[in-house]
């Protein structure tokens, strides 16, 4: 009787395609993996410094935020209703209304 | 060794105070007839069983809705105590300490711990009826979120007794909630009490989500959905983008006060300012979430009272979903004093005015469904009717504040009160209370007495004018918040009475629906049809109260309203849609996983309260411990066999 193993499986519940595959896994920890490393080294060598090593450091951030969703959360094999990146460009937009809004309101707010 | 005991008891319980004393012996009292009423009548186990384990979305719904009211009941008392502590100048009822308590633990039990409750509450009796599914997309996690709100309320609530109460306002500004001003327990208590149910409230968030996305029955197109299923989608979809800057923001201050951080602090490069500009991040797009759930039911209620289609379905789903994304462009109206230049103040005043028209879109929707409607009136309409005037007016205050410059001379002024209490009283409450009232023969079966919910009804909407009409004044005459006495010079002394009156009429028509409930228990008339109010929607196409697996067989949708048309089909000759065959249907299974581990996180929180960390590693490890149990239970569901669905279905009077 009790075949399905996952919380809340319902009647109307489909069955699950599967995702990625062991080579797009490998893929996707190595890249991390780099991504990470870039900003250490650069960092703890002292390769670059002041705006070069922030764009660097923001620069691998926003790759290896690409690659988490692309490796890992497959966000180019979802469904028809496209669930997943609807709520992401929302959530991006919101995130950058909340940083961007926060450093102009606080702008005028600095102590010192 | 008497003496340790005695100084660790006057620390650890709050003294001195005669209010508190009464509380404490009604506490004790409550309790124990609980539990000898418990163990006398033998109903432990039917209270583990049937209620404290279950996954059933119709009782956690019903638990939910028990605590609000609950809340309700704490929270309208402190409103008491301070209306009349503000009923005549220079009273020596309550002292400025107590009162700052008072106004704090309000604020944040009536938000936190009464609207938000309430809402899941009629989330969970409703969405999946509404929809057309058997339960929640997670049964589990929906048990769990219970349990977390109940638990971080109760940590909350237990501050009043134990420790002291916050005392530094509903939304807890630095620096006075930091450690330097603030050494007590009380501000530690509201971080925890509001961290553990916030966890609940995000999974919620995401649980209704994920049930209205994905388990709605065949043929309802997102655009057949009814509208509270609609209002339900935009808030749960504020609370996930809203509620992790309320955790993040709490998460800083704690830093503060325990590891001795400087986010927020004056001194070591923090800045207290952030703190605000974070919490009203959250703190706006919260009075969003707990009001468009109340539009839903307005919806709901008005198209059922007038017989007609809801009017202008497309442009109310417009305003419902524009305005869960726009309540997020705002946050900084509350804060134009703080003085972050025009430019900015500009932007945010405008942002405010532009949120003001999807919400006046849908006052024309509701007016114009009553339009050559076929109206009548019982109490859920009666709520629905008094929220109209009085939500217009307390939006256009609203847009008064919005003003920047003007904000100025408003600005934590009794004017702000007075709004506020006008949209959250007049929009939530009323709004939940005309749900409570539409929903309560669904979820009970029987209605609710017409005659003592019309004094409820009156008793509030009358109280609610005489209170906080007045306040509008006082602010306009100075008055600021927050003020816990004020001498006989002032002039505010006529108008703060009437405005104590007032609140104490609220507090009547409080009681009349309590003995309301009470007396329409003792008095009930079964409702055999399960559609007592000629309803719209598919969860009055089957009996109340609804079994456990809601459908015995998925309805198929293909109209917006699916059981009225098909009422009016019928009554037209047509026949009744085919139903297909009865199938066992998949169930989950009750699970006690839940409320033991918020039980960890009760401890886990109380020892952080009180920086014992032999008490916190233990609730925080048990907290590990329900995860990984319950990730290695495989036996999560069961079939309900035919046989038994044909005997419940016959027992309500249905053939199949």
């Amino acid at each position: 009787m009790a075949q399905h193993t996952n919380q809340g499986a319902h009647d109307a519940h489909g069955s699950h395609e599967a995702h990625g595959s062991l080579k797009s896994y490998v893929i996707g920890f190595v890249l991390s993996l780099v991504l990470t490393a870039i900003p250490l080294i650069i960092v703890l060598n002292d390769v670059l410094k002041g705006t070069a090593a922030t764009v660097v450091l923001l620069g691998s951030a926003v790759l290896q935020f690409i690659v988490q969703l692309v490796y890992f959360m497959h966000l180019k094999e979802e469904g028809k209703p496209r669930y997943n990146m609807m709520v992401l460009i929302l959530g991006l937009i919101i995130v950058l209304t909340i940083v961007a809004g926060s450093i102009w309101i606080m702008t005028y707010n600095k102590v010192a | 060794m008497w003496d340790n005991v005695k100084d660790f008891a006057s620390d650890f319980f709050v003294t001195g105070d005669p209010l508190i004393y009464g509380a404490d012996v009604a506490i004790v009292l409550t309790m124990v007839a609980i539990v000898s009423a418990l163990t006398y009548f033998k109903k432990w186990t039917w209270l583990w069983k049937e209620w404290l384990t279950t996954v059933d979305h119709k009782k956690i719904g019903i638990m939910y809705v028990i605590a609000a009211l609950l809340m309700l009941f704490r929270g309208g008392i402190d409103a008491l105590l301070m209306r009349t502590q503000l009923a005549v100048p220079e009273l020596e009822f309550l002292n400025p300490e107590h009162y700052n308590a008072i106004f704090t633990t309000h604020g944040v039990i009536m938000i936190l711990f009464m609207a938000m409750p309430l809402m899941f509450g009629l989330f969970n009796l409703v969405i999946p009826l509404q929809i057309g599914a058997r339960d929640v997309a997670y049964p589990f996690l929906n048990s769990l979120s219970f349990w977390l709100f109940f638990m971080g309320a109760m940590l909350f609530n237990l501050s009043f007794v134990i420790g002291g109460s916050p005392d530094t306002g509903w939304l807890a500004y630095p620096p006075l909630s930091e450690k330097a001003f603030s050494p007590g327990v009380g501000q530690d208590f509201y971080i925890w009490g509001i961290q553990i149910s916030g966890i609940g409230s995000l999974m919620t968030g995401i649980n209704f989500i994920v049930t209205i996305l994905k388990m709605r029955t065949p043929g309802m197109k997102l655009m057949k959905m009814p509208m509270f299923t609609w209002s339900t989608l935009s808030s749960c979809l504020t609370i996930i983008l809203a509620f992790p800057i309320l955790t993040v923001t709490l998460a800083l201050l704690f830093i503060d006060r325990y590891l001795g951080a400087h986010f927020f602090t004056l001194d070591g490069g923090g800045n207290p300012m952030m703190y605000i500009n974070l919490i009203w991040m959250w703190g706006h797009p919260e009075v969003y979430i707990v009001v468009l759930p109340a539009f839903g039911i307005f919806s709901e209620v008005v198209a059922t009272f007038s017989k007609k289609r809801l009017f202008g379905y497309k442009s109310m789903v417009f305003a419902l979903m524009s305005i869960s994304v726009a309540s997020f462009f705002t946050w900084a109206h509350h804060f134009f004093t703080m003085g972050s230049g025009a430019n900015v103040n500009a932007f945010f005043a405008v942002t405010t005015m532009i949120i003001a028209i999807p919400t006046g879109v849908k006052i024309f929707n509701w007016l114009f469904t009553m339009y050559r409607g076929r109206l009548s009136f019982p109490t859920p309409m009666l709520w629905m009717l008094g929220f109209i005037p009085c939500f217009v007016v307390g939006g256009m205050t609203g847009v008064l504040l919005s003003v920047a410059p003007a904000d100025f001379q408003f600005h934590n002024s009794y004017f702000l009160i007075a709004h506020f209490h006008q949209v959250l009283i007049g929009g939530v409450a009323f709004g939940y209370f005309a749900g409570l009232y539409y929903w309560w023969p669904k979820v009970f079966g029987f209605k609710l007495n017409e005659k003592l919910g019309k004094w409820a009804f009156w008793l509030w909407n009358i109280g609610f004018y005489v209170c906080f009409m007045p306040q509008y004044f006082l602010g306009l005459m100075g008055m600021t918040r927050r003020l816990s006495t004020y001498g006989w010079d002032k002039g505010w002394y006529e108008l703060n009475l009437i405005s104590t009156i007032g609140g104490f009429l609220m507090g009547i028509g409080f009681l009349f629906q309590v003995w309301q409930i009470l007396h329409s228990i003792k008095f009930m008339e079964r409702d055999t049809t399960g559609d007592p109010w000629d309803g719209r929607t598919l969860e009055w196409s089957i009996p109340s109260p609804a079994p456990m697996y809601n459908f015995a067989t998925l309805p198929r949708v293909s109209e917006k309203d699916d059981w009225w048309e098909e009422k009016q089909r019928i009554a037209q000759g047509g026949a009744p849609s085919p139903r297909p065959k009865l199938e066992p249907i998949h169930m989950p299974k009750n699970s006690g996983i839940p409320i033991i581990m918020s039980a960890c996180f009760f401890v886990a929180g109380f020892g952080f309260i009180f920086d014992w960390l032999w008490m916190a590693i233990p609730g925080l490890v048990g907290v590990a411990a329900c995860m990984l149990a319950h990730s290695f239970n495989y036996n999560t569901d069961y079939y309900i066999p035919v046989e038994e669905i044909k005997r419940t279905e016959a027992a309500a009077g249905r053939a199949i």
